[in-house]
């Protein structure tokens, strides 16, 4: 099982969905469009390529691009011939929102919940969608870029002091 | 046991008193100082890192049940010293706040490790710069996380409050004051 | 042995009546006695038997991964030693894989087999506690008092190799700060010689211990597929049957020189859990004994001046050194673009590091695949329909460790 095999079964499958693809370091990474994601890990998971395990979701914000500002990223590893792939889906600011992947694994129900409650991305389908490592009431998502690490409210740092 | 300045003893004379055949005469306020110092029973609240090297405390090699802390007691009614092993998030402020002020007269609070003293190396939105914002506290522990010995030397030194302060405390305006400032009513 | 099915339970019901005046809910958490860490669980109960619960979690966030974005790559490594503390190593180890291999660079065997011999011993270090505190939460307490003597002659090897006991930022990107000493030597060949015998007493007490058993036996079970599904990895999901283990799977740092079996269990419940450990303790000893006596000759750190610090005494008389020295602390070294993913086998399953860097002197996005947060979903799932001792036995046997599960 090869990164060409798998690449050309991907495309072969769902020729409009895939938008380009590398190898960085080796592993394959695939980025696919938003709305067929779930197509696409579906038939990752269920054909005989066989990728039962879904390593992990997470989160990416580029503010350069306005139109692909927002990332999510899925690791997925088929445990039996170890082959591991990478599977990106970008989208704007304003739409965003992409499809739950709880009912194909039942690991994404926290995966998806970290990144919604990091970056705002609302997955469509997650049973229950709420905050799980913030406060309820932080009120904003804090991963994203133009938030600063430190609490603004606190008096006892000074942060010329500390080169900030 | 009234103004004396707390000064950290490393063996356990007898305090002063008037002694005869079969009978020893002091104040009762030494014997209570006494009892309360070698008896203190911790809560600890471990919540990461410092926890490990508080377990690590408690167990054989450096053994902190010879100072009295046999038993841990879990439950802040039954407990003397609070002691705030780790990083404290801001969702757990409310929490920490709450066990305190569950726990009953004498006690003092030790902040364990740099996360509990002043929120270490985590200078984050979501971390609580120090325990002291929201509870008092007694004894500070500083490190990351500070070494078994450095948590002893911290109880010595509760152990050292525990026999100097009076009785009563609790009753001065001043202790009042400062609990009030913290928003903990009695 | 213990029926756990729920719709069993609500069918000695005769009314829907009957059932809400029974219920009640128990709070389990955040500090409790047995949740050693700080998470949640909202139990609704009816006596002893569990019927729901939800989890909190996020107790003790530090937002490591937004601090990550702020600091350089040798700074990272202070962090990743706070996830899973109770093995801070094997952390620290994958951290520079991580980041040897986004800069391309291969660190001499010497290198390999010294991290080897580190990692294995803080995956004995986290197992001891793990085991000990299973022990401890059924009534044995005297098993963790005696295996925490254990962890103490582990923390002395760290202290000789980097100086610090337990979060020990150990190593370098591309190897380690200064060679073994003679110290070192002394205390792992006095650990090999006299551990196992120790060790032995500890799994006389526990493992075919009459009353272990049955507390043990059949709690807490999760099927294996039902554990892939939700991304078990590790000691947890090798006891339900599945042998994945990263170090055989993928290897790195050497493991394929070494022989060693993976233990597997059967019936993922918290008894094959506990042996499952166990039996790891014994292999790691086995590869320990391997990699010490077979450590190679030559150069502990690879060739990277512009990530490794060099000697200081070069610093005061040589101009390249002092110009690396100064580009390092300041953090102003340059980084190729890219992105990868690293995982190594930690204590608690794979733990993986996926890294964004953007040539800049920190990464532009660092994200930590933590094992704990995603097993730790498969709890509720595990312990409806027991009683609540026995899920007091499985958290603790799952060893979740609070800093893995938020950080």
């Amino acid at each position: 099982m090869t990164n060409e095999f798998v690449l050309e079964a991907i495309t072969r499958e769902f020729p409009d969905s895939v938008i380009s693809s590398s190898e960085p370091y080796g592993m394959l990474t695939v980025e696919i469009k938003k709305d067929d994601i779930k197509k696409v890990i579906h038939y990752l998971k269920d054909s005989s390529l066989e990728f039962n395990f879904l390593t992990d979701i997470c989160g990416i914000h580029y503010p350069e691009t306005p139109e692909k500002e927002i990332g999510v990223i899925y690791h997925l590893h088929n445990m039996m011939t170890n082959f591991r792939i990478r599977l990106k889906v970008f989208m704007s600011r304003e739409n965003i929102e992409v499809d739950s992947m709880v009912d194909l694994y039942a690991g994404a129900n926290w995966m998806e919940r970290e990144t919604y409650d990091f970056y705002g991305i609302k997955f469509k389908g997650h049973p229950d969608l709420r905050p799980i490592l913030n406060m309820e009431d932080l009120g904003y998502h804090p991963m994203l870029k133009e938030y600063k690490l430190e609490d603004g409210t606190r008096t006892d740092k000074n942060d010329a002091m500390f080169g900030r | 046991m009234s103004d004396k300045k707390p000064v950290i003893i490393t063996d356990a004379p007898a305090p002063e008193g008037y002694e005869g055949e079969g009978f020893f005469a002091t104040k009762l306020s030494s014997v209570i100082g006494m009892a309360r110092k070698y008896s203190l029973w911790p809560l600890p609240f471990a919540t990461s890192c410092c926890g490990i090297e508080f377990m690590a405390t408690l167990n054989p090699t450096y053994d902190a049940s010879r100072f009295g802390m046999e038993r841990n007691s879990f439950s802040p009614r039954q407990a003397d010293m609070l002691m705030v092993c780790g990083t404290i998030s801001k969702k757990l402020g409310p929490v920490l706040k709450e066990v305190y002020t569950q726990m009953a007269e004498p006690k003092w609070v030790v902040a364990v490790g740099a996360c509990a003293s002043s929120g270490g190396i985590f200078d984050t939105y979501s971390v609580l710069q120090g325990i002291d914002k929201i509870i008092p506290v007694d004894v500070y522990v500083p490190g990351c996380p500070p070494r078994p010995e450095q948590i002893i030397e911290g109880v010595m030194q509760v152990q050292a409050l525990a026999e100097s302060e009076s009785i009563r405390r609790r009753d001065t305006p001043e202790y009042q004051a400062l609990l009030d400032s913290y928003n903990i009513s009695n | 042995m213990k029926d756990n099915s729920l719709s069993n339970i609500l069918n000695q019901y005769e009314s829907k009546e009957q059932i809400d005046g029974q219920l009640y809910t128990l709070n389990l958490g955040p500090t409790h006695p047995a949740t050693h860490g700080i998470f949640q669980n909202v139990l609704t109960m009816d006596g002893e038997r569990i019927l729901h619960s939800e989890q909190t979690v996020g107790y003790i966030h530090r937002a490591f991964e937004k601090i990550s974005e702020r600091r350089n790559f040798a700074q990272i490594t202070t962090l990743t030693d706070r996830m899973n503390y109770c093995s801070a190593p094997i952390n620290n180890i994958g951290w520079h894989m991580t980041v040897e291999k986004l800069i391309g660079v291969e660190v001499p065997k010497r290198v390999d087999y010294m991290r080897v011999i580190l990692m294995e011993l803080a995956r004995i270090g986290d197992h001891l506690i793990c085991n000990g505190v299973t022990g401890m939460d059924s009534g044995a307490i005297t098993g963790l008092t005696y295996m925490f003597i254990e962890r103490e002659r582990i923390y002395d090897m760290y202290e000789q190799i980097c100086g610090a006991r337990m979060t020990t930022n150990m190593g370098r990107i591309g190897g380690f700060e200064r060679d073994l000493t003679p110290k070192f030597h002394e205390l792992i060949k006095d650990f090999l010689k006299t551990f196992p015998p120790r060790f032995q007493e500890f799994c006389n007490l526990l493992e075919r211990n009459r009353i272990f058993m049955d507390r043990t036996i059949g709690t807490g079970a999760i099927s294996a597929e039902r554990a892939l599904s939700y991304g078990f990895t590790g000691p947890n999901l090798r006891a339900a049957g599945v042998d994945y283990d990263v170090r055989v799977a993928q290897p790195y740092s050497s493991y394929q020189d070494f022989d060693f079996i993976i233990p597997v269990g059967t019936a993922g419940d918290t008894y094959d859990r506990f042996m499952v450990r166990q039996q790891e303790i014994w292999e790691s000893i086995k590869i320990i004994k391997q990699a010490y006596e077979n450590l190679p000759e030559g150069p502990f750190h690879a060739d990277v001046p512009e990530f490794y610090l060099p000697e200081k005494a070069d610093v005061y008389q040589k101009m390249e050194a002092l110009i690396y020295h100064f580009k390092i602390v300041m953090g102003e070294t340059d980084v190729p673009k890219g992105e990868v993913y690293h995982a190594v086998e930690g204590g608690n399953g794979e733990l993986g590091f996926y890294l964004v860097s953007d040539g800049g002197r920190s990464p532009y996005r660092l994200h930590f695949r933590r094992p704990c947060f995603i097993y730790y979903q498969a709890y509720p799932e595990m312990i409806t329909g027991s009683v609540i001792s026995d899920a007091i036995v499985t958290m603790c046997s799952m060893n979740i460790i609070a800093g893995e599960l938020d950080a």
